[in-house]
């Protein structure tokens, strides 16, 4: 009854009633006023179980949070009798309480839509969870269950973190959307020192952060097919920038043949992954944007005017629209096109500078850094709606935003900010709270977020 | 708090009949409820990080006694840093000329709190028969790159702009016989201009527009008769700052096309 509802309001509903309604803010109340909410119970484990389960009880409990997609009911207004299997629970008899039940998790001050719950165990050598997720809105104890399965790994410190991580991902993949669970974010970074850049790989919370590349040149400006299995990147180790392609599996690289030119940069994905668009000076003159196969052969040049284009962005939906930043008019800004080069309009209004379009997964909507309002160079973070062309500024006084990039699920975005010293990568829900940073060693920024290849 | 003990047979059945899944190995009971556990052991320190040579290069690798050389190097997490024979005390990022006399290994060395990186280079001086030694008071010979070095002249531009100032024409135009004077010396030398953008535009956008000041220049040397076939151009971006302070002073001494020896 209530998972209907939920999956009918997407975000981008919300983001629509909110410019609607003139008041960026009124995306936060929606958004937190909309979403079930869960308890998650600190589980235990039978014997040597027990030595992992704080790790597991954190692990499950931020994987859930951080989603955005459920409200955690304060641990503080659990009862005092937490069930650790379905049989703890004991149906009221006659109309009268007979022990703990559904209702102790659904009425107040508890008031869940959920209640997460088991233990582990270890068997034959290895860590078992019995994990159960209940809808305590429900009548009786079978109707209740909406997951009841056990989950297996190794019995240490990994193999906790490795089934909270997959309990979590079942429990969220009730609610409709997009795990970014096994999602990886790729980012340049300068942490090996000065002058040297390099494109490394981290898990959506930043955790098991690893170099991509090693080329101890200017190696930057990842972006990610749309199935998550190509990396591509711009890079100076053969003299002039230009354009690589790699596997994100075994990190080999992918043939793509790069025009004789002084830029070769900034690579777009079709949604099939077959064609990409990409800005280079091939022919001469200022840089443009260009079309070819994915191993670079066929190009074809979609724009021709006398100033800078770059930044091409492929709708992933429709595969048929283009986003880019262009200074044909003075200032760059964001414009759009179709992919065959034609019926070209501008998207911003002309102030400030316009840069880093990236396209929500529904086609509808892009993220963007602006300095409207500000001096060249304080860029903050904005949504679009394509077709009305409002905006919501979701950054704001906290230093200097850039490259935002909407992650698989569509409700988070990443980014990068400078506040103070280097500049660091951040994700925020898109109402932009829950800023959290990902990263602390040197400079890391030009996120990009690709889809686990193994889901 | 209650027992369970009497529902744990009970349980695991209804939880395994619940499960599925086809697992017969009988599930051990579930733990009996007691106050959660504290995680009291404190996290390892973290060791002090290793001083790193990134980089550490010499070019040419080979030269004629009296040439010069330009060491380069790029050196991360280390307090104290030393090239010897020579140099003594450097930063940790720089690039330094010297006149090796004879075939030198140089030695660099950076240490800090998580102990010491060294890495040599050696550059062979071919000192063979008739060496082109100048007569005493003469000093080195100039090279191309000496003339280039203390010469050329920067072209500026305005924020966001690749069209050349009055100021930019002004200092190219003297690069240009500096140039001319530099290839009639050095048949084989050729110029690399680089096209830099200050810190505040898109890194993307500023590629382009580092491309279009690197050409402007070029285009403008081309028309004063520097041959187009000895100039090569390379957008840096914003990538190779000159200077890295958020005021206008560095912003302008960034916003420039830059005249190097190709490598």
């Amino acid at each position: 009854m209530k998972r209907g509802f939920l999956i009918g309001i997407s975000i981008l509903g919300v983001l629509g009633v909110a410019l609607y309604a003139q008041k960026s803010d009124i995306i936060s109340t929606i958004i937190g006023g909309g979403l079930p909410s869960i308890a998650i119970v600190d589980m235990r484990g039978s014997g040597a179980a027990q030595e992992n389960m704080s790790t597991f009880n954190a692990t499950l409990y931020d994987e859930i949070k951080q989603s955005g997609q459920l409200k955690m009911v304060a641990k503080s207004v659990y009862p005092l009798q937490v069930p650790q299997q379905p049989a703890d629970f004991k149906a009221p008899l006659n109309g009268r309480p007979n022990g703990p039940w559904l209702t102790d998790w659904s009425v107040a001050p508890v008031g869940a839509n959920y209640l997460a719950f088991g233990y582990t165990a270890i068997q034959d050598g290895k860590l078992v969870l019995f994990g159960w997720l209940y809808n305590v809105g429900q009548p009786d104890v079978q109707s209740a269950q909406v997951i009841g399965k056990l989950y297996f790994s190794t019995a240490d410190q990994n193999g906790a973190r490795q089934v909270a991580r997959e309990f979590a991902a079942d429990i969220l993949a009730q609610f409709g959307r997009t795990s970014l669970i096994g999602s990886k974010i790729f980012f340049t970074t300068d942490r090996m020192g000065p002058g040297v850049k390099e494109i490394w790989s981290m898990d959506y919370d930043g955790k098991n952060q690893a170099p991509m590349t090693s080329y101890k040149s200017l190696t930057m400006m990842p972006t990610v097919s749309p199935d998550g299995a190509k990396l591509a990147f711009t890079t100076f180790a053969r003299g002039t920038p230009s354009i690589m392609i790699m596997s994100t599996e075994t990190k080999r690289l992918i043939p793509f043949y790069n025009q004789k030119a002084s830029v070769n940069s900034q690579v777009s994905f079709t949604p099939d992954g077959s064609k990409v668009l990409f800005a280079s000076t091939a022919s001469g003159g200022y840089m443009q944007i260009f079309s070819s196969n994915v191993d670079g052969s066929d190009i074809h040049r979609l724009t021709s005017v006398r100033a800078v284009e770059a930044e091409p962005k492929i709708n992933p939906k429709t595969g048929t629209e283009v986003v880019f930043v262009s200074g044909r008019g003075g200032p760059p800004q964001i414009y759009k096109m179709n992919i065959d080069g034609g019926d070209i309009v501008r998207l911003t209004t002309g102030e400030g500078d316009a840069v880093n379009p990236s396209w929500h997964p529904d086609g509808k909507h892009l993220t963007f850094s602006w300095t409207r309002g500000f001096e060249p160079g304080n860029f903050n973070i904005f949504v679009m709606d394509v077709a009305t062309r409002e905006v919501v500024q979701l950054t704001h006084g906290m230093g200097r935003n850039e490259n935002p990039v909407w992650a698989p699920d569509g409700l988070h975005i990443v980014y990068s900010s400078k506040r103070g010293r280097g500049a660091q990568i951040y994700t925020m829900l898109a109402d932009g709270t829950q800023q959290q940073q990902l990263t602390t060693q040197g400079n890391n920024t030009q996120p990009a977020w690709g889809k686990g290849t193994s889901q | 708090m209650a027992a369970i003990a009497p529902g744990v047979a009970l349980g695991l059945t209804l939880g395994l009949a619940l499960l599925g899944a086809g697992c017969t190995k009988k599930a051990p009971a579930p733990p009996p409820p007691v106050a959660p556990m504290r995680d009291t052991t404190p996290p390892p320190p973290d060791a002090p990080v290793r001083p790193r040579i990134n980089s550490f290069t010499g070019e040419p690798r080979s030269i004629e006694r009296g040439q010069s050389v330009t060491l380069r190097w790029s050196v991360a997490n280390a307090t104290d840093i030393t090239i010897e024979p020579g140099l003594g005390a450097v930063q940790a990022n720089g690039s330094r000329q010297v006149f090796p006399n004879a075939t030198t290994t140089y030695t660099l060395t950076a240490n800090g709190p998580g102990g010491t990186d060294t890495r040599t280079v050696t550059i062979e001086v071919a000192s063979g028969a008739a060496p082109p030694r100048p007569a005493e008071p003469k000093g080195p010979v100039i090279t191309g790159l000496d003339i280039l070095t203390r010469e050329g002249q920067d072209a500026y531009f305005d924020y966001d702009k690749n069209d050349l100032r009055e100021d930019a024409r002004a200092a190219l135009t003297r690069d240009a016989d500096v140039l001319k004077r530099i290839f009639a010396m050095d048949s084989r030398f050729t110029v690399v201009i680089e096209g830099h953008c200050d810190e505040r535009g898109s890194a993307e956008y500023n590629l382009g527009l580092g491309d279009r000041r690197a050409t402007a220049a070029k285009e403008f040397l081309v028309q004063l008769g520097v041959p187009a076939d000895r100039l090569k151009t390379i957008s840096y971006g914003k990538e190779r700052p000159q200077c890295t302070d958020a005021n206008e002073d560095c912003y302008q001494k960034n916003r420039r096309a830059h005249l190097a020896a190709a490598q």
